[in-house]
């Protein structure tokens, strides 16, 4: 793994272009702007083509013999499927408004990170073959032949976009570039060229359950270390209960929160507030899984992954399904599950025990976001808080783009986080809500080998945090997405040292008066709340 | 990629992790511990090598960070004294033990 340059060195950007024309410019594949390639052994569990050993910087990628038939066939197949993708391809006028709206332009200042550009990668092949004008003029009309450089340039820059759908807020014709990275991506997949942070964990998720592959009895045993930890700050032994069948509501969350750090801490809160609540509910480890990274592989796979949702649901029974702070678990769910698993008629629209609200917004899918739920708590004085426990925090709060943009969940959160804590304080305002900066490590790039493209990408979102660093003296970010909590502590020590990382819940946890409970002296990770 | 020791060979990812955790033996522990910055492997180091093994064959996964702190009775910042690259890049690697894979 190449050594990440020091931050005065990554900031040094220019953004002048090269010499040559994009079409002749090709990508330098450097370490530590790319991802590893996936592992054969994860590519036949999960089915898919051409698994053998290669790295993306060899220069032979063992690619079918009929690649290039397939690459077509794929394309032509997702033109007619996805009209949008169509659309896309052909009502671009190329002015550029999305150009410096992507945090890997700005942290790269490589022009092919330009939104309007990494599409043209795409469409240049699609103008080729697919229309009339790059048939008869090629070059002239912005039509290239698709040849196995074009691959790697895909290759490089597909897995070089986090689908954050932040260009797509500026572009006046609505194109989302994301979706275009997703039929990059799918298309790349047809000849095997993915890589292993995002077929690894969609393997794992698929024989057990979870991107990281924990078995029935390890999820047992974490679980086990929250309630025993839960019970050192609290003097509360709570029981929560696994695959039980006949409870009111199934809780999934990001598998992230129940092993990484700070993740965990924030299990603790929802396990803790379950508790006060006395709600009727279950965790499962079949359903083990909030996120899916199957949707940074292909629609197939990601439909395959999301549908142990609504089967654990109906085998345990469950009226409705509550999801924990997990970012692109929720795209999925509010853009594709209803129609691509669904109707799940076998539940109920969900309604909360507590309150007695109902949720309207989950008529359909069914399932509530944990900050929705909570807000809507607090909303009805249903449980009771001391927000001082987290005086000693100045807190700042990252959307996620996928719960932001992908979803439009703005206030929940904020409601909540003014609840739980007395020094909020927003970043600027083009860097939040629905204009939120991408971590610079999503959709299936948070890996270490690629930490210099996620320092760089991440930078516009670590600026905006050291605004309020340095004007309020921010320490901690909040987050609810599981990515950004593995992610954002590296990229806060890189550029703004001294800003740690948090759930939401993790607060809740700290702030929440629980009946019985002892003098609490100590947050959730053992600090005094002096 | 791979190393061998005493004509056996042992194949790693690219990160220098090795392929089959069932192959791992001291040796290996003593070669990998090179890698990381760790010249010796100290009695310490082999309470917490054999812990995350053990828990490893086990649970078929490397424990939550903080089990291991409390487990061995190591804090975190004692663990990165022992092993440079931390727990998950030193401790796991050392113990023959797979990279951790999603949203970690």
């Amino acid at each position: 793994m190449a050594s990440t340059p020091k931050p005065e060195e990554l900031a040094k950007i220019s953004y002048n272009p090269p010499e040559r024309d994009w079409m002749d410019t090709k990508p330098q594949f450097r370490s530590g702007t790319w991802c590893y390639a996936s592992k054969p052994d994860s590519l036949k569990s999960l089915g898919l083509p051409n698994p053998r050993k290669w790295s993306p910087s060899d220069e032979d990628w063992k690619l079918p013999e009929n690649w290039k038939e397939i690459i077509f066939e794929g394309l032509r197949e997702r033109l007619h499927k996805f009209r949008s993708l169509r659309l896309f391809m052909d009502i671009c006028v190329r002015c550029g408004a999305c150009a410096d709206k992507c945090h890997f332009y700005l942290g790269t200042g490589d022009p092919k990170n330009m939104p309007v550009l990494r599409a043209e990668l795409l469409r240049s092949v699609y103008r080729k073959d697919f229309t009339m004008a790059g048939k008869i003029l090629g070059k002239f009309a912005g039509a290239r032949e698709l040849t196995e450089d074009v691959i790697k340039e895909w290759f490089y820059y597909f897995f070089q976009c986090t689908e954050c759908r932040r260009c797509s807020l500026f572009c006046p014709y609505g194109i989302d570039t994301a979706e275009i990275t997703i039929i990059g991506r799918e298309l790349l997949n047809l000849i095997g060229c993915n890589i292993d942070w995002i077929t690894s964990p969609a393997a794992n998720c698929y024989r057990t359950g979870n991107h990281l592959g924990i078995q029935p009895h390890a999820l047992v045993d974490m679980i086990d270390f929250c309630v025993d930890d839960i019970k050192e700050v609290t003097g509360i032994k709570i029981e929560p209960t696994i695959n039980r069948k006949g409870a009111e509501i199934l809780f999934i969350a990001p598998s992230g929160d129940v092993f990484a750090d700070p993740g965990t801490y924030t299990m603790m809160g929802y396990l803790m507030l379950f508790h006060e609540l006395g709600l009727d509910y279950t965790l499962s480890t079949y359903a083990s899984e909030g996120g899916n990274f199957g949707l940074f592989n292909s629609h197939e796979m990601m439909k395959r992954l999301n549908s142990k949702m609504y089967a654990e649901a109906e085998r345990l029974g469950a009226k409705w399904i509550l999801g924990g702070e997990c970012g692109h678990m929720w795209r999925v769910i509010h853009q594709y599950m209803d129609t691509m698993n669904g109707p799940a008629g076998f539940m109920e629209q969900p309604v909360s025990p507590v309150t007695g609200t109902r949720f309207e917004n989950a008529k359909s899918t069914k399932m509530v976001h944990i900050t929705e739920f909570t807000s809507d708590l607090i909303k009805h004085n249903a449980i009771k808080l001391d927000s001082s426990r987290n005086d000693q925090l100045r807190v700042t709060f990252h959307d996620s783009c996928n719960v932001s943009r992908a979803m439009g969940l703005i206030e929940e959160p904020r409601y909540i986080l003014n609840h739980v804590c007395n020094n909020f304080f927003e970043m600027p305002e083009n860097t939040i809500k629905e204009e939120t900066f991408c971590c610079g490590s999503g959709s299936g790039l948070n890996t270490d080998e690629f930490m210099e493209m996620r320092m760089a990408g991440g930078l516009p979102r670590a600026n905006a945090v050291r605004h309020v660093h340095d004007k309020h003296g921010v320490n901690l970010l909040s987050c609810i997405c599981a990515i950004d909590r593995a992610v954002l502590p590296s990229l806060m020590d890189y550029w703004v040292p001294g800003v740690a990382v948090s759930g939401v819940h993790e607060l809740v946890g700290n702030a929440l008066v629980m009946r019985g409970e002892k003098e609490r002296t100590l947050d959730l990770r053992m600090q005094s709340f002096e | 990629m791979s190393f061998e020791i005493d004509g056996k060979v042992f194949e790693v990812d690219e990160d220098g992790f090795i392929v089959e955790p069932d192959l791992w033996n001291e040796a290996v522990a003593a070669y990998l511990a090179k890698t990381e910055e760790v010249e010796e492997l100290t009695e310490d180091h082999w309470k917490v090598v054999n812990y995350l093994r053990n828990y490893y064959f086990e649970y078929g996964i490397a424990p939550m960070v903080r089990k291991l702190c409390k487990d061995t009775g190591y804090p975190l910042k004692d663990i990165y004294e022992l092993f440079p690259s931390g727990p998950a890049k030193g401790a796991c690697k050392i113990a023959g033990l797979p990279k951790p894979t999603g949203c970690v």
